[in-house]
């Protein structure tokens, strides 16, 4: 693996090694010296488009536990927001010796760009582009969902060793909310997929995209027949962007408060999911309106989880970029 | 090899050559016109210059009715120089220069610029499309009459890149150009339904999360035009349509007897949306690649004459327009240099069209619909006037973007091996294409259209 760019690159046998190689990291991040050595002396530019605190801070902090040093460079206050354009940027980072490119860009394929124009010869890693991809995303809902869930398709007991060497076989996945513009929905599917479990998205029919047929997933406009009928053992709430409320006569639904009734996770839809089943969130939450405080703050949630495992799982991907044998180009993982 | 100094023409003899595709022929060309047609081998003319070309299929001078010359106002991606040479370089004798200039061209002061131009730089003849509305704005109409009355004669008006999309000023439009024959070519885009849009909407969109350009944006406006084209007893003329759904109502309104004209670009008869998968801006044009299902329904349309012309949409862009992220990139590619091999790969080589509908699609229908057939895609018969183009469809080439004649390199057929060379072009007798190469014209000789 050279660069990580989207989900859909990986085989079954790349996420399984990248989620178990997490599982290690994760291990050191117990221990009272959390830091460890791998990347001394490389560098790790954090290059960001698009406002994003929390992603950029987990990739620093990844970055930083393995000992990389770290350069943050955001469109606001560098050249980009006076019209550097993204050829130019990547010369630069080139000419500076980056070593690995953590990139969020509002463009979809600006990574892929970067990782293919023969701009830059660092490795690549999108960390969220327009509303393509968001592959660390969907690794570390895969870690945190196997940590929970392997091997417990239809209620078995717990995994013993945190899922490792498992994949998500048998699983079923609820991803609920505004699928269309999601790159986290995009990047999950494709992964989930890879690892065998199963995906229904949930959405109103304006925000799930034309083309959808052609995903590995089923499609479904209820999510009270889905929790019902369907029973999973994870259910992903997306945030919903206020903008897509407000677009008068291209509004995609017709008020938060319709959106909450039939689409939000409230106490009452809680209570109908199966005892192991977990609820997931990719942050930042809309308390009261796709998810309810009950449902956020409910011993199901795992969303302050899903923040800590990023870190392992960005540190995995980092190592793997980075330190592996270069030699062995595309079979490194 | 004589030169004529009073026409500025050299007399040719092409030996051997096969008009339209049929038998072979020797065609004599002198004082600008095609001055005799006789047996293979016969024709001699003294002092002429003779041109081997057995096996060369001889068409009338092809007529582009969708050129954007970028000149005024965006001279760093093409020049009405630059644009009609390469237009002469792809066996164009005519084109027609879109109005999406800066100034745009609504007033009969830019269009005779436009024009004015053409007759210097020699390579074609150059007939400004005239804007439909004042500033491409959609709100009023601009000075129709003016152009259509100017040195430029403007006959087709045209808000190109973007639609004219208010219904009643559709109407006034195309009422109001009765009055001088003239014709609207819509950019057919139902605006709403298509904003940020990036690449066509469908399975490809969904997976690469572009923003997508639905084909009923397309279909929409079509529908409405034709209905309106036939309730006010006006011809339409609809711009590069791109998807299936279009072709079946163009198909429909010609039934109905609607004054309906069609045109593909080369770009949608032979790529697709997968294309977008790369990111690659070059392939980022508007209307977008569709589907498979798409090209075979516009292939299908153009081989049973419900689609009547090839346009090349030649939309020219600098580097930085399309050296940068596909949503920041601009709209369009070039297909001056190309059409014609794209032509012949996708519907010639596939049995779908003779060399005389080639005729039809690329030179006699376009010069019909923007009212130049006096001079223009006349057929090839002695006294006409020696707008002539000649091909080798046996040759092969592989296209490299900077060897192009064109100022921009944003060809979607880099790399690509295409069928097909022209191997001659000759406007009114002279010759801008020689050995495949242009032929810079003499100061002097330049005649007006």
């Amino acid at each position: 693996m050279r660069h990580l760019l989207s989900t859909a690159d990986l085989s079954k046998d790349e996420a399984v090694g990248l989620l178990d190689t997490a599982a290690q990291m994760a291990a050191t991040q117990s221990r009272e010296i959390k830091k460890l050595p791998t990347l001394r002396g490389r560098t790790v530019v954090n290059l960001f488009f698009e406002d994003s605190t929390r992603t950029r801070i987990s990739f620093e902090t990844a970055a930083k536990r393995l000992s990389a040093d770290v350069i943050n460079f955001s469109a606001k206050g560098s050249s980009v927001s006076k019209g550097e354009s993204l050829k130019d940027t990547a010369l630069t980072l080139h000419a500076m010796g980056a070593d690995a490119v953590v990139v969020r860009h509002w463009a979809s394929g600006a990574p892929y760009q970067l990782a293919h124009a023969g701009w830059l010869d660092a490795a690549v890693l999108n960390a969220g582009d327009g509303t393509h991809m968001h592959p660390t995303q969907a690794l570390l809902d895969a870690y945190t969902m196997r940590r929970h869930l392997a091997g417990r398709a239809g209620g078995l007991a717990a995994p013993a060793d945190d899922g490792v060497g498992a994949d998500l076989a048998g699983l079923r996945i609820a991803i609920v909310g505004d699928v269309l513009h999601s790159r986290v929905a995009r990047a999950n599917v494709a992964l989930l997929h890879t690892l065998g479990a199963e995906v229904t998205l949930v959405a109103p029919p304006t925000l799930v995209p034309v083309g959808v047929e052609a995903w590995p997933c089923r499609t479904s406009y209820d999510l009270d027949a889905t929790l019902a009928d369907w029973r999973p053992d994870a259910v992903m709430m997306l945030r919903v962007q206020r903008e897509r409320m407000s677009g008068g006569a291209g509004a995609f639904f017709p008020s938060p408060l319709e959106y909450t009734r039939y689409y939000g996770l409230d106490a009452r839809r809680l209570a109908q999911l199966a005892d192991h089943a977990i609820v997931m969130h990719p942050g930042p939450m809309n308390r009261g309106l796709e998810i309810s405080a009950e449902a956020a703050d409910s011993d199901k949630a795992v969303i302050v989880e899903q923040v800590a495992n990023g870190i392992a799982v960005r540190m995995a991907a980092l190592y793997l970029l980075m330190a592996g044998d270069r030699s062995a180009e595309g079979n490194d993982l | 090899m004589s030169t004529d100094l009073t026409m500025g023409t050299i007399t040719y003899v092409l030996r051997g050559v096969r008009p339209l595709g049929g038998d072979a022929v020797d065609v004599v060309l002198a004082d600008g016109v095609v001055a005799e047609v006789a047996e293979a081998g016969s024709a001699t003319a003294e002092g002429a210059t003779v041109i081997e070309a057995a096996d060369h299929v001889l068409l009338p001078g092809l007529v582009d009715l969708h050129t954007h010359l970028r000149e005024p106002g965006r001279e760093d991606a093409e020049t009405v120089a630059s644009g009609t040479r390469a237009a002469a370089v792809g066996g164009f004798t005519a084109v027609h220069a879109m109005a999406n200039t800066s100034p745009v061209a609504d007033t009969a002061g830019v269009v005779e610029q436009v024009h004015r131009l053409g007759q210097q730089a020699g390579w074609a003849d150059v007939h400004p499309v005239g804007a439909v509305t004042v500033g491409l704005d959609g709100v009023r109409l601009a000075e129709l009459g003016a152009m259509a009355d100017s040195a430029a004669r403007v006959r087709v008006f045209s808000d190109d890149g973007k639609c004219v999309h208010d219904p009643i000023l559709m109407r006034r439009a195309l009422e109001y150009v009765k009055a001088f024959d003239g014709v609207v070519a819509q950019h057919a885009q139902e605006p709403r339904l298509t904003e940020g849009a990036q690449m066509n909407e469908g399975v490809v969109s969904a997976q690469v999360g572009l923003a997508g350009w639905p084909a009923v944006a397309e279909e929409a406006i079509i529908a409405r035009d034709v209905l309106l084209a036939e309730h006010v007893g006006s011809r339409l003329h609809v711009c590069h349509l791109s998807t299936a759904g279009s072709v079946e109502i163009i198909r429909w309104a010609k039934s109905r007897g609607i004054d309906v004209t069609a045109e593909v670009t080369p770009h949608h008869l032979i790529l697709t949306d997968d294309l977008a998968r790369t990111y690659d801006p070059t392939y980022k044009v508007n209307p977008p690649l569709r589907t498979a299902a798409d090209v075979e329904a516009v292939r299908q349309g153009l081989a049973d004459g419900t689609i009547d012309i090839v346009a090349t949409d030649h939309a020219p862009h600098t580097r930085e327009d399309k050296d940068c992220e596909w949503g920041a990139a601009a709209f369009g590619m070039t297909g001056l240099e190309t059409a014609l091999s794209v032509v012949q790969q996708t519907m010639v080589d596939t049995g779908r069209l003779t060399w005389s509908d080639v005729a039809r699609v690329l030179s006699t229908a376009p010069a019909r619909i923007g009212r130049i057939e006096a001079t223009q895609g006349r057929p090839i018969a002695v006294g006409e006037p020696a707008n002539l183009t000649l091909v080798d469809p046996t040759a092969t080439r592989t296209i490299d973007g900077a060897a192009q004649a064109t100022s921009s390199g944003n060809t979607p057929f880099r790399g690509h091996e295409l069928p097909g060379q022209v191997v001659a072009t000759f406007l009114r007798g002279r010759a801008t294409v020689l050995d495949g190469a242009p032929v810079a014209p003499v100061d002097g000789v330049v005649s007006a259209p």
